[in-house]
């Protein structure tokens, strides 16, 4: 019954979500007042229907009703808690649904915290938002239903795929979709802004803490992700340029690219239209994202086309969305003139390199992902793209991008000082060029790569720190002089800052653990031990151990420094879990904030002992600090006073009616 | 045809994803010398176990990516150089088995797309900044901004 309830409630989203989209555009073209103002009490109202929606398939995944379909498909009575709730999202309905859910939270949030918007935009934006929905309710409804019931019911259902039954993979999936889904407002505000026919700064204001939520999110979603690749899989790496992952990777660097093209928008009043493509671009990749890794064509382009309904449907909902507002962009965006001018060497110039870089680093990533599927889609020979490739073409991307982005944050607007900036930056280049040449002795050689990349997480990370003491004055003036200016600093200062010195830590992460890792793999029976990296690694013993849904066996690792002092013990175990009868195993990792001790037991030798892979990563765990580092960087300017205070008031041309438009 | 996803993404998901936690290369398929293993790695690195959703035969645990790291190894013992390991492989397996796509006319747009796009967007902003030198009229304000512009000028100035 509270099933039925369910489904009943999005088939009423639906109707809502269809009134949210005729009837303020209505309002918006003949500038009629209430009904524009139908549009938020609609936008809450939708996030209401689909919340209890949410809360009734959610209810079937708690209580295991196994008469619901995919909960009988992908639940299981013996599941954890936290599992059984992240099934609902572990699979293509439910997270359809939940995509659903995130879009209506932002939707109603935008209707009850946009009040400083004219009505007319804030109308426009909501039924451009609302129509988002109709497409993906419509989608849910007719070809992903997850309310559909069994008849009769099993007695228990088909579980999840053990892999997926940790915590970090539990809450991936939400915070990827916080982020995928939030870019569909800067989608938006861009397609309202081009139905208008107006940008200017205040706009740039407007988008730009939706902007700054998504990427944080699809930030610290990535994060997750790579780390739960890491400690789940048991392979070591972090990184695998797998088609899932370039899936989330390319709206992220998209996002990034606008982030930075919005703060001229609204400093500079200049790359407007640039800014507007972006905005909708980010949420086409998003779009993408989204359907690569649900849709299956992943797995087999052709086994994704011989499902008519759904393969169909997606195409047709891309197309619409994505074509749709292309085509508006076409028209509409030669209207958009700029004002403000700049000199090629400006922090606007700089931003525009940031830009260039990181559009042609989507290219790149793009075309590894699909071009793969699109020669096999036309019958063409089979490729592979892996991360080879990637290092061939992403990575030199990212050389002059790092190079210029502590340099950029130091021009000035309009016209920088290209000679002034560099005579600031002759110290800081001349150590990280020491740190390179240093770097390179050490390695001699081995790997190309350490010695270029450590001496740019280097360069990155004193530029931003000098561009910081630049802006409090530090040695300049007084000591509370620069006290008092370092309070002063607006947090979207100290957000850029905090974000790009990210940047820095991670990439000396990501360096320093590809460039020094050390491994060990040997089959080990309890009692003995083997050398890694100048640790010694003793195996004591093994015993049983179970949980509610798995049984299985734990090993005891005692690890001692050179000297034969233990620092640490770890228990990596095996896992069966006997519904999928298949066997996990669970890393053990050490860490002390400056490498990683990861140990993996694999299958028992015939011989009598177990395959143990024992790795020491130095300096891996930045990768994922400095990766939240940037998140939390984001979240600092979106603190600032200037997004939070009514400030974002846009002269009322717009908000009387809009002349522009008509004109 | 909805079984024949169902039934691949099952074999794809036993082939690899559940197994791949065990890990890859095994103890008893490596090399005695220390030179001729770093070079099975790294080409392993390179090569993909065909099976499984994008993962080199040096992360795969499937028993495919065994045979092919074996072959590796074979084919290193009996005195081959990097790129004939890599030349066996693709002339038994195709284009597929690299992970590092062959430069030829099928995959220009693949290798040389990113520096098109480079190039064009690049040549792109260097030619409109050079036709956008000419300062730019600034709209004049309607007579509702203006209005708006006197009530500001004379009230209070904004502290943000």
């Amino acid at each position: 019954m509270i099933i039925e309830a369910g489904h009943f409630a999005l088939v009423l989203a639906l109707m809502v979500a269809i009134i949210q989209v005729v009837i303020p555009l209505w309002g918006a073209s003949t500038g009629r007042r209430p009904l524009m103002e139908v549009a938020q009490p609609a936008a809450v109202l939708q996030f209401v229907l689909v919340a209890i929606s949410f809360a009734a398939l959610l209810n079937a995944y708690i209580t295991s009703d196994f008469s619901v379909l995919t909960v009988a498909e992908n639940s299981h009575s013996t599941k954890p808690m936290m599992y059984k709730i992240s099934g609902l999202w572990g699979n293509h309905e439910g997270s359809m649904l939940l995509w659903v859910l995130i879009l209506t939270i932002y939707g109603a949030a935008v209707a009850v915290f946009g009040s400083g918007l004219p009505p007319a935009f804030r109308a426009r934006v909501l039924a451009v938002h609302a129509m988002i929905a109709v497409g993906f309710i419509l989608f849910i409804l007719l070809t992903s239903n997850p309310f559909l019931r069994i008849s009769p019911a099993p007695p228990d259902g088909q579980g999840m795929n053990p892999v997926l039954q940790d915590p970090g993979l539990a809450f991936h999936p939400p915070f990827l979709y916080l982020g995928y889904v939030g870019f569909s407002m800067a989608f938006s505000f861009a397609v309202a802004a081009l139905l208008e026919g107006r940008v200017d700064p205040a706009w740039a204001r407007w988008v730009r803490p939706w902007t700054l939520l998504a990427w944080c999110s699809l930030t610290a979603g990535i994060c997750l992700g790579s780390f739960w690749a890491y400690y789940e899989l048991g392979w070591g790496g972090w990184w695998a340029w797998d088609p899932v992952e370039n899936a989330s990777f390319m709206p992220w660097l998209s996002g990034t690219a606008l982030l930075h093209s919005a703060i001229v928008v609204e400093k500079r009043d200049t790359l407007k239209s640039w800014t507007i493509f972006l905005a909708l671009l980010t949420f086409a990749l998003s779009l993408v994202g989204t359907f690569l890794v649900r849709s299956g064509v992943l797995t087999s382009v052709h086994a994704f086309a011989s499902d008519p309904e759904r393969g169909a449907f997606i195409l047709l909902l891309l197309g619409i969305m994505i074509g749709g507002s292309l085509v508006l962009y076409a028209i509409r965006a030669p209207i958009l003139q700029p004002t403000g001018q700049f000199a090629p060497v400006s922090r606007e110039g700089a931003l525009v390199l940031n830009n260039l870089l990181l559009a042609t680093a989507t290219v790149t990533v793009f075309l590894g992902t699909l071009y793969p599927l699109f020669l096999d889609a036309i019958n063409g020979p089979k490729v592979s793209v892996g991360a080879p490739y990637y290092m061939a073409t992403f990575v030199p991307l990212m050389v002059p991008l790092l190079v210029a982005m502590a340099a950029g944050p130091l021009l000035t607007w309009k016209r920088g000082d290209l000679l002034g900036v560099t005579a600031r930056l002759r110290v800081i280049f001349g150590v990280s060029l020491a740190v390179m040449v240093g770097t390179s002795f050490v390695t001699a050689g081995k790997f190309a790569l350490a010695p270029i990349g450590i001496g740019l997480a280097a360069w990155v990370f004193l530029g931003t720190m000098q561009d910081l003491a630049g802006r409090v004055h530090l040695f300049k003036g007084s000591f509370s002089d620069t006290l008092r200016r370092l309070g002063a600093l607006p947090r979207a200062s100290w957000g850029m800052t905090i974000a790009h010195a990210g940047v820095a830590v991670a990439l000396a992460g990501m360096t320093v653990s590809t460039g020094w890792s050390a491994e060990g793999i040997q089959v080990m029976k309890p009692g003995e031990q083997v050398v890694v990296a100048g640790d010694i690694w003793h195996f004591d013993s093994t015993a049983p151990v179970s949980g509610s849904n798995w049984s299985g066996m734990q090993a005891q690792f005692s690890v001692s420094d050179g000297g034969g002092h233990p620092f640490t013990v770890l228990t990596p175990s095996r896992r069966t879990y006997s519904l999928q009868q298949m066997t996990l195993a669970k890393v053990a990792i050490h860490t002390n904030n400056l490498a990683n001790w990861y140990v993996v037991v694999g299958d028992p030798q015939p011989q009598g002992g177990w395959i143990v892979r024992i790795y020491w990563h130095p300096l891996a765990p930045w990768i994922w600090y400095g990766v939240l580092i940037m998140a939390a960087g984001g979240a600092v300017s979106l603190s600032d006073r200037r997004l939070r205070i009514g400030a974002p008031v846009r002269r009322p041309a717009v908000a009387a009616g809009n002349t522009h438009a008509a004109a | 045809m909805r079984p024949l996803r169902v039934l691949l993404s099952v074999v794809l998901a036993f082939a690899c994803l559940t197994i791949a936690p065990a890990w890859a290369v095994n103890p008893d398929e490596r090399l005695s010398d220390p030179g001729l293993e770093q070079r099975a790695r790294m080409l392993s690195k390179e090569l993909r176990c065909m099976v499984c959703q994008n993962e080199s035969i040096d992360d795969s645990n499937a028993d495919l990516a065994h045979d092919l790291r074996v072959i590796v190894r074979q084919r290193l013992t009996a005195g081959d150089t990097d790129q004939q390991v890599l030349a066996y492989m693709r002339a038994r397996y195709g284009d597929f088995v690299l992970l590092n796509p062959p430069v030829d006319s099928t995959t220009w747009v693949l290798w040389f797309g990113p520096f098109a796009v480079l190039i064009f967007s690049g040549a792109t902003i260097g030619l409109v900044t050079r036709f956008r030198r000419a300062p730019a009229t600034v709209a004049p304000l309607s007579e509702e901004e203006a209005l708006q512009l006197q009530t500001l000028l004379k009230s209070e100035p904004d502290p943000s």
